[in-house]
């Protein structure tokens, strides 16, 4: 690993004026990927700015029923709080697939949203890679895509975004809070990663001296009857081949309110919109589940090794949706 | 370098024999209190540390490397490549009448040479004060190639396949009758291909050594399951004798295979503590085992049979696609449980080889019977299905009573045995024969069997024991403990051959200074070892009695050594139990003390080099016998149940029963230990075990274990193992190894087992969910 100067920031605002004052300088919480990629010679930052010292480990309720969740929040305190368990169980659940505990413990929730891609080809320093180099090629395409994008992806790069958290964000209606010397703004989760087009280097819409300080859940019924599915190649310790994260509300055999969220399909948590379109107002069917799943992934496309995930996409989204209307989505 | 004494709730307290008691192993307290060094743990004054740089092409010739950078990185003592590299001895040529020729990974010199033949291949090493220092520094190194085509993709070359020939060890092909005419007149029959992926071993330990120079002699900390092998080739690759070389292997930290072969790090940092003048330490990173370790061979198979219409196996047809490198790597015995299993009539087997642009293939855990067990006992379940037969009913129709393919006798065989109480165990009764028939929830439930097959060896082994007035035993072997309890086995052996207390005996193992000990490999170890260790306590004992009958004093004067057994700490005359009656014989303190001596030591073997190639030539005289003679195996009968996600194919192992024909079983906990880790690494290989290789560039893209699927905890069931215990009559002490019968069969008990549940075949592993949807 390439040596590198330590700062730790004491607050707030010594935090974003440090990564604004040291060049090259890097935000580092729990460390859980950073160093990972420190060690692969992929991130070689000259300075680090340690900001676990910062006053953001705390959730609290917030007016009118939501809650906000400290960027420094760890995984495993997360999953873990009764605010999260009751309200918004997918995101409990969803962070307890990932990972192992001894990850959770150290993982924070403003790193776990900024985690980089698990591609094969990102991370050897040997492959041509266009979100490691620009420019220097996709050796992803036309070697093993299995666990590579069915969504959004571009000729420049078909590489999936490894959270679990973010998708269960993402269907959660989920607002990053961040802030750098010119003051506070809220990115709504849905538009904080990019997809890659041109530019997969590119990867969120945060400035590089901005500091995610907290996380804001508005307060949703639906919520409290929701579900993560990870499918993956093994129980635990596996990044998801598939994952999705599902809220459902049914009313006389209708549904009223449905979340939908897809994860290891695309760059960033694939928000549904297209499925919960039509399953809103529509009976709370086998059928109907498979009609707005087969129409979510509609616009997907397949490399050789991960068409299969167009299939197992749709039937992960009914496999949920059944299994929250057996479980007592029908209010 | 010493088991060291540990009180455990195991312990054996009562008298009687301690063979086959669940004796706690030796090495446990000292590796989970971390008092056990690892190769990379010894502490040596003014140490530096050595890092890899690997080539990112699959074949050419360096035309340049650059290495200002990485030299300028605070730290760094040298960057040795093949432009300044002092010369080596190369690779010995490879020969069957000196085994340790095959010691060396590769035919490479290491930085000996411009030319690249595996993607991967070290061309650099940097050495530095920190490790941290000599990693960067390595990152930093430029490496300028002109590449030429290379020959990489496994797929696009089978057809290129050449028969495998076969030689004194190792037969590429075999036949009986005419297979395939009976095959083709067959009333029923399948024929079918299947194929397996490059498998990595992923020891917890990746490879580490530490090497220190002291003028010409050299030491080197290694783990190995080859000491001598280690010791012969450095010695020869360094041009210093032998006796200069020291290789000091206590723990190893897991191996399967991989610590077989001397592999590039370990001469590169003898090398490279050559060229500094330093101790120097090089701990392979995870990837760095991938690039310069082999693994297992990707394959594919054949497997064809006809029966008649009771079940009767007419032909069986089993032939293989293995790869080796251009650099080396052998043959994989993939057909070898075919010759052994099913009684057909007419026979057909043949393994065939392409040769790659690739490293080395190696031996790993069941080299060959782990993946042509799959295919094989896919087959058998296949053709029952056709035949509307029962799958254990088919085999035990088919069983043979003499070895299928040359009619010769099986040493043991307790295959029908096995398959009647794992049936009990499991409840085979249950199953509904029907795919698809059973379910709990959205799970498909099911059952699945297979047998299991692994030849048994052995080699020869050097042991001294020595008995101390003061009744303590030392054995001492310079065999391997890979973490199978090699030790406690050893000491529980010599414990009652000897007739001193379990806690009376201390076994000193894993040093070339000590008696030449046999590979760890085969399964053949502690039956090897067992085999001297036997032996020299027999020589023990006479020397012993020798000292006793000649004093009037002692009640065993002019006793036979026919007469007389070791019991209760001392010899005493055979028929009469009563222990100390000192009419009926005497303790070893009071025969040593009266007779002044110290101590009586009994050796097996001799480390000369004259010795070595007498036992050698006995061993391979007795070897060539035995093999004319007797057909020597585990076998076992492996039941399983899986669970089957209706909806996205995720696969779950619910259940399992192995039963196992191992011979007598000398540790009942560290024996079931290692057929269960067996079983374990078997659900890896069929579920998610797989190395991805590029075939553009013959590159290993996964070389790590967040891509390399081994099952974690949560993928492992309860796992309940039985064996029969009963003694093999042609082996010592009867005892047949455990280490690598464990995993074969597992594979295609979980095919069979997943067809069951959802009526699809899966006959390319490992098994993902995305080939059920």
């Amino acid at each position: 690993m390439r040596s590198f100067s330590y700062v730790s920031a004491p607050d707030v605002a010594a935090a974003v004026r440090a990564i604004g004052s040291e060049p090259g300088a890097k935000f580092i919480g729990g460390g859980t990927n950073l160093v990972d990629l420190m060690r692969e010679g992929i991130e070689r930052p000259e300075t680090v700015v340690d900001i676990t010292a910062l006053p953001l480990a705390e959730i609290e309720e917030a007016a009118g029923g939501g809650v906000r969740i400290g960027a420094l929040v760890r995984n495993s305190g997360l999953a873990a709080h009764p605010l999260i368990r009751t309200r918004y169980p997918m995101l409990s659940q969803a962070v307890l697939t990932g990972a192992s505990a001894q990850l959770r413990n150290m993982a924070t929730v403003g790193g776990n949203l900024l985690q980089r891609t698990r591609c094969v080809y990102f991370y050897d320093g040997a492959a041509a890679c266009n979100k490691r180099e620009p420019g220097s090629g996709c050796d992803a395409i036309g070697g093993f895509t299995r666990n590579h994008g069915i969504l959004g992806v571009s000729d420049d790069c078909v590489a999936t975004h490894p959270s679990d958290m973010c998708v269960a964000l993402a269907a959660l209606d989920a607002t990053v809070e961040v802030q750098s010397v010119r003051g506070v703004r809220r990115v709504p989760l849905a538009d904080l990663h990019l997809l890659p087009g041109r530019t997969p280097h590119i990867e969120t819409t945060l400035a590089a001296d901005e500091l995610i300080t907290a996380v804001e859940l508005p307060a949703s019924a639906v919520a409290a009857t929701s579900r993560y599915r990870k499918v993956r190649d093994r129980a635990s310790y596996a990044f998801a081949l598939v994952s999705v994260a599902a809220a459902l509300n049914v009313r006389d055999g209708v549904v009223t309110e449905v979340r939908l969220a897809l994860g290891g399909v695309a760059a960033k948590p694939w928000r549904a919109h297209e499925a919960e379109r039509i399953l809103v107002g529509a009976p709370a069917t086998e059928d109907s589940f498979r009609r707005a799943a087969a129409a979510e992934l509609a616009a997907a496309t397949a490399l050789p090794h991960n068409a299969f995930k167009i299939e197992l996409a749709q039937r992960t989204i009914v496999s949920t949706l059944r299994q929250l209307l057996a479980e007592g989505g029908a209010a | 370098m010493t088991g060291t004494r540990t009180q455990s709730p195991s312990r054996p307290e009562t008298a009687g024999p301690v063979v086959g008691r669940p004796v706690d192993r030796l090495d446990g307290t000292p590796k989970t209190t971390g008092a056990a060094r690892y190769s990379a743990e010894y502490p040596y004054p003014g140490i530096a540390y050595a890092a890899l740089v690997h080539a990112t092409i699959a074949r050419g010739r360096i035309t340049g490397i650059d290495t200002a950078s990485a030299s300028a990185v605070a730290g760094v003592l040298t960057v040795i490549t093949h432009e300044n590299a002092p010369a080596m001895k190369p690779p010995p040529k490879v020969s069957m009448l000196n085994l340790s020729s095959l010691a060396s990974g590769t035919s490479v010199n290491y930085l000996n040479t411009d030319q690249v033949h595996w993607n991967g291949q070290p061309v650099a090493v940097v050495v530095a004060e920190t490790l941290d220092a000599a990693r960067e520094a390595a990152g930093l190194v430029r490496v300028g190639y002109e590449e030429l085509p290379a020959t990489v993709d496994f797929a696009a070359e089978e057809p290129n396949a050449k028969p495998q020939k076969s030689n004194a060890i190792q037969s590429g092909g075999a036949k009986k009758g005419d297979a395939q005419a009976a095959l083709a007149a067959a009333p029923v029959s399948v024929d079918l291909r299947f194929t397996t992926p490059p498998h990595h071993h992923n020891a917890i330990e990746p490879h580490a050594t530490t090497a220190a120079w002291d003028g010409d002699r050299l030491t080197v900390h290694e783990g190995t399951q080859n000491i001598p092998w280690v010791r012969r080739h450095l010695a020869l690759r360094f041009d210093v004798p032998e006796k200069a070389v020291r290789v000091i292997s206590p723990y190893v930290g897991g191996a399967f295979g991989g610590k077989t072969m001397v592999w590039p790090g370990t001469i590169l940092t003898v090398l490279a503590a050559r060229v500094t003048g330093r101790p120097v330490r090089m701990m392979l990173t995870r990837e760095g085992v991938y690039r310069t370790v082999g693994g297992r061979t990707p394959s594919t198979q054949r497997m064809a049979l006809g029966a008649d219409a009771d079940g009767r196996l007419t032909a069986l047809i089993h032939t293989s696609v293995t790869q080796v490198g251009r650099v080396g790597g052998g043959p994989e015995q993939v057909t070898s449980q075919s010759r052994h299993l099913y009684d057909a009539a007419n026979i057909l087997v043949q393994q065939n080889q392409v040769e790659l642009d690739m490293l080395s293939n190696t031996v790993m855990r069941a080299p060959g019977e782990s993946i042509g067990t799959f295919a094989l006992e896919s087959a058998v379940d296949e053709l029952a299905a056709e035949l509307g037969l029962d799958p254990i009913e088919l085999r035990m129709r088919n069983e043979p009573a003499r070895n299928p393919i040359d009619g010769k006798r099986f040493a043991h065989r307790m295959l029908r045995e096995s398959y009647a109480l794992g049936a009990e165990l499991f409840g085979w009764a249950d199953r509904t024969p029907r795919p698809r028939s059973m379910r709990d929830g959205r799970w498909l439930v099911g059952m699945g069997v297979a047998s299991a097959y692994h030849p048994s060896w052995q080699l020869p082994a050097n042991v001294t024991v020595r008995l101390s007035a003061d009744g303590t035993v030392v054995v001492r072997c310079g065999f391997h403990e890979m973490g199978m309890g090699a030790a406690t086995a050893q000491a529980q052996i010599a414990a009652d051959a000897l007739g001193v207390p379990f806690e009376a005996v201390r076994v000193e193992y894993g040093d070339s200074t000590l008696p030449s000990g046999p590979g760890a490999g085969g399964s053949a170890q502690t039956a090897s070892v067992a085999n001297s260790l036997i032996a020299a306590c027999e020589k023990l004992k006479r020397s012993v009695l020798a000292l006793a009958r000649k004093s009037g004093d002692s009640p065993l004067r002019g006793q036979r050594p026919r007469d007389v057994e070791a019991r209760n700490g001392g010899l005493y005359r055979i028929g009469r139990p009563e222990g100390h009656d000192p009419r009926k014989g005497e303790s070893y303190p009071t025969i040593l003390s009266r007779a002044g001596r110290s101590e009586v030591e009994a050796a097996v073997g001799s480390d000369t080099r004259l010795g070595e190639l007498t036992g050698q030539l006995r061993f391979m005289s007795k070897f060539m016998l035995d093999r004319r003679r007797w057909v020597k195996a585990a076998c076992g009968a492996q039941f399983c149940e899986v669970r089957v996600d209706a909806d996205t194919g995720e696969i779950r192992v619910s259940r399992w029963v192995g039963v196992f024909d191992v011979g007598r079983v000398i540790n009942a906990k560290t024996a079931s230990s290692q057929l269960r880790g067996g079983v374990v690494m078997g659900i890896g290989m069929a579920l998610s075990e797989e190395t991805l290789v590029d075939p553009r560039t013959g590159r290993i893209m996964n070389p790590g274990l967040a891509e390399y699927h081994v099952p974690v905890h949560a993928d492992i069931p309860p796992i309940d193992v039985r064996y029969l215990d009963d003694p093999d009559p042609t082996m010592p002490l009867g005892l047949i190894g455990v280490g690598e019968v464990g995993i074969t069969g597992v594979a295609g008990a979980i095919a069979n087992a997943v067809h069951h549940a959802t009526g699809k075949r899966v006959r390319d592993l490992p098994i993902t969910l995305d080939k059920l949807l």
